[in-house]
């Protein structure tokens, strides 16, 4: 089982253990919308879904993730189809520049359903919060040099409240 | 990043089989040593990949405590404490820390094991004696606003980073550990780091080769609980101060109460002194002035965290001072601070 699933295609693990889950994604398999920022876990650009999980593939050695599920950008909605979250970025001009955003939409995305599974963030945990306060904690990792913040919390705020309504 | 081969644990009986030296690192999430290694401060030769590590990644509820293993995310058990009144100063810390792409990735033996984040150590360019003994220390007179107050030493004054670990010293957490040998050993938490004294490269007690395989934490009441992380910003930052506590009171009288410091320590911080003078007296602001002030009488600043010493002592009256309100309010109150938690 030594291969690496990533939006649904099955590749064999690189020969460099050196290698990074972000630089295998762009070096070996072409894959540029997930984002080399700082390289160091500290911006977020980066972030993926691992087995649903948002983690910083910066920080992954790709033969660490052996038989495990990862999603990138390029697999979060279809050629088709955006995901809501993504079509929220557009209608709530959630970017300026866009680097950060395919690791935001990615990290929103998990957030997403780690908020509906009630997981505790650090605000939630020790105080009443709104929902906007929430969110914003739960995104920290993710930075944005434009400063789209504002705009960013307001789609993930619009998609959370389209899921609870349905 | 320099070359380096890979070896692989698949069960803690493993451990004597590896090839162990002292340039082997055990990988577990990687989200301080692949970056440590990205820095060249860390140059493994060899790494044991602890991803496939058969019963490393559960937490075991028993009658008398907590067993959690040591592959266990900082997300797991974040969410497992949340949900244990007892541990819900373990769960504050925990998500008081870092983000959740790092949380999801970071283990509880690897968060223990997490290296400081000085400047002077992460720039190759300074001298340091953590990262190069006997080069010096470039944060003694340089900038040391993030440095620690305690346990300093002539050679080093690093605060360790770790949030999860104060909150595991106030909860009197032991580790357990494989040696190479294949012997199984307990630590007390509260004797597992080093100050840095003349080997500041040296931060804990285990030997070469030796594996953390999982933390216990005792069961018992511990009444109310609060994590208070003061720091530059509001998330995603390393402690400037913080005060992991929990306060039980029998009328007026302190009936038991676990501290501990971060973000001011070479070490995370246990204040023995503050708790000798705490422990079954009779609740009162000048008894935590007492207190505080003895702890304090061993502290030493260096210019930029000059403020640290009067910050901790706010800290710690405005947390105790809150915890003290919350049991008397509610007697036999077990869990977080805040009153609907």
């Amino acid at each position: 089982m030594s291969a690496i699933h990533i939006n649904g295609e099955s590749y064999p693990l690189p020969d460099d253990p050196r290698t990074t889950l972000l630089d295998f994604l762009h070096q070996n398999l072409s894959l540029f919308g997930t984002k080399k920022g700082c390289d160091h876990g500290q911006c977020g650009a980066c972030t993926v879904l691992v087995d649903g999980q948002r983690m910083n593939a910066c920080l992954m050695l790709a033969f660490q993730l052996k038989g495990k599920n990862i999603t990138t950008i390029e697999g979060i909605g279809s050629n088709t189809e955006l995901h809501p979250l993504q079509q929220a970025f557009i209608e709530k001009d959630a970017f300026q520049c866009g680097y950060c955003t395919s690791g935001q939409i990615c990290s929103g995305v998990a957030l997403l359903n780690e908020m509906a599974q009630s997981d505790p963030s650090i605000v939630s945990a020790q105080q009443d919060c709104s929902t906007r306060e929430d969110i914003a904690e739960r995104m920290s990792g993710n930075l944005c040099r434009c400063g789209a913040y504002p705009n960013i919390v307001d789609a993930i705020e619009q998609v959370i409240a389209l899921e609870r309504q349905s | 990043m320099n070359p380096f081969s890979v070896q692989t644990l698949g069960s803690e009986g493993d451990v004597e089989k590896l090839n162990l030296d002292a340039q082997t690192r055990y990988l577990a999430g990687g989200t301080n040593l692949v970056d440590l290694m990205k820095h060249q401060i860390e140059t493994p030769v060899s790494l044991v990949d602890l991803s496939e590590w058969e019963g490393a990644s559960e937490i075991e509820k028993t009658g008398n405590g907590y067993r959690i293993g040591a592959m266990v995310t900082n997300t797991e058990l974040a969410n497992f404490a949340w949900r244990e009144p007892s541990l819900s100063v373990l769960s504050q810390a925990l998500l008081s820390g870092a983000t959740v792409q790092l949380r999801n990735r970071a283990t509880t033996g690897g968060n223990l094991l997490q290296r400081t984040r000085c400047y002077y150590f992460y720039d190759t360019a300074k001298p340091c004696n953590k990262r190069e003994p006997g080069t010096g220390c470039s944060a003694l007179t340089g900038m040391n606003r993030i440095h620690a107050i305690f346990g300093t030493s002539e050679q080093c004054i690093a605060t360790h980073p770790s949030d999860m670990a104060v909150a595991l010293m106030a909860l009197n957490a032991s580790v357990s550990v494989k040696t190479a040998m294949g012997k199984n050993r307990d630590i007390a938490l509260r004797e597992f780091y080093c100050t840095p004294g003349e080997t500041p490269e040296r931060e804990n007690v285990l030997e070469q080769g030796d594996l953390i395989t999982s933390v216990y934490i005792p069961a018992g009441t511990r009444g109310t609980q609060h994590y208070y992380k003061v720091r530059d910003r509001a998330s995603y930052a390393f402690a400037l101060v913080s005060v992991a506590a929990a306060l039980e009171l029998n009328e007026e009288t302190i009936h038991s109460v676990s501290l501990s410091f971060g973000g001011v320590g070479t070490i995370p911080w246990y204040p023995k002194k503050a708790l000798e003078i705490l422990q079954g007296n009779k609740f009162s602001v000048q008894l935590l002035e007492k207190a505080i002030d003895a702890e304090l009488a061993d502290a030493k600043t260096f210019g930029s965290n000059d403020f640290k010493p009067g910050l901790l002592r706010r800290v710690f009256l405005s947390v105790m001072l809150s915890l003290a309100q919350r049991q008397k309010k509610q007697p036999g109150h077990e869990g977080a601070l805040y009153e609907n938690r």
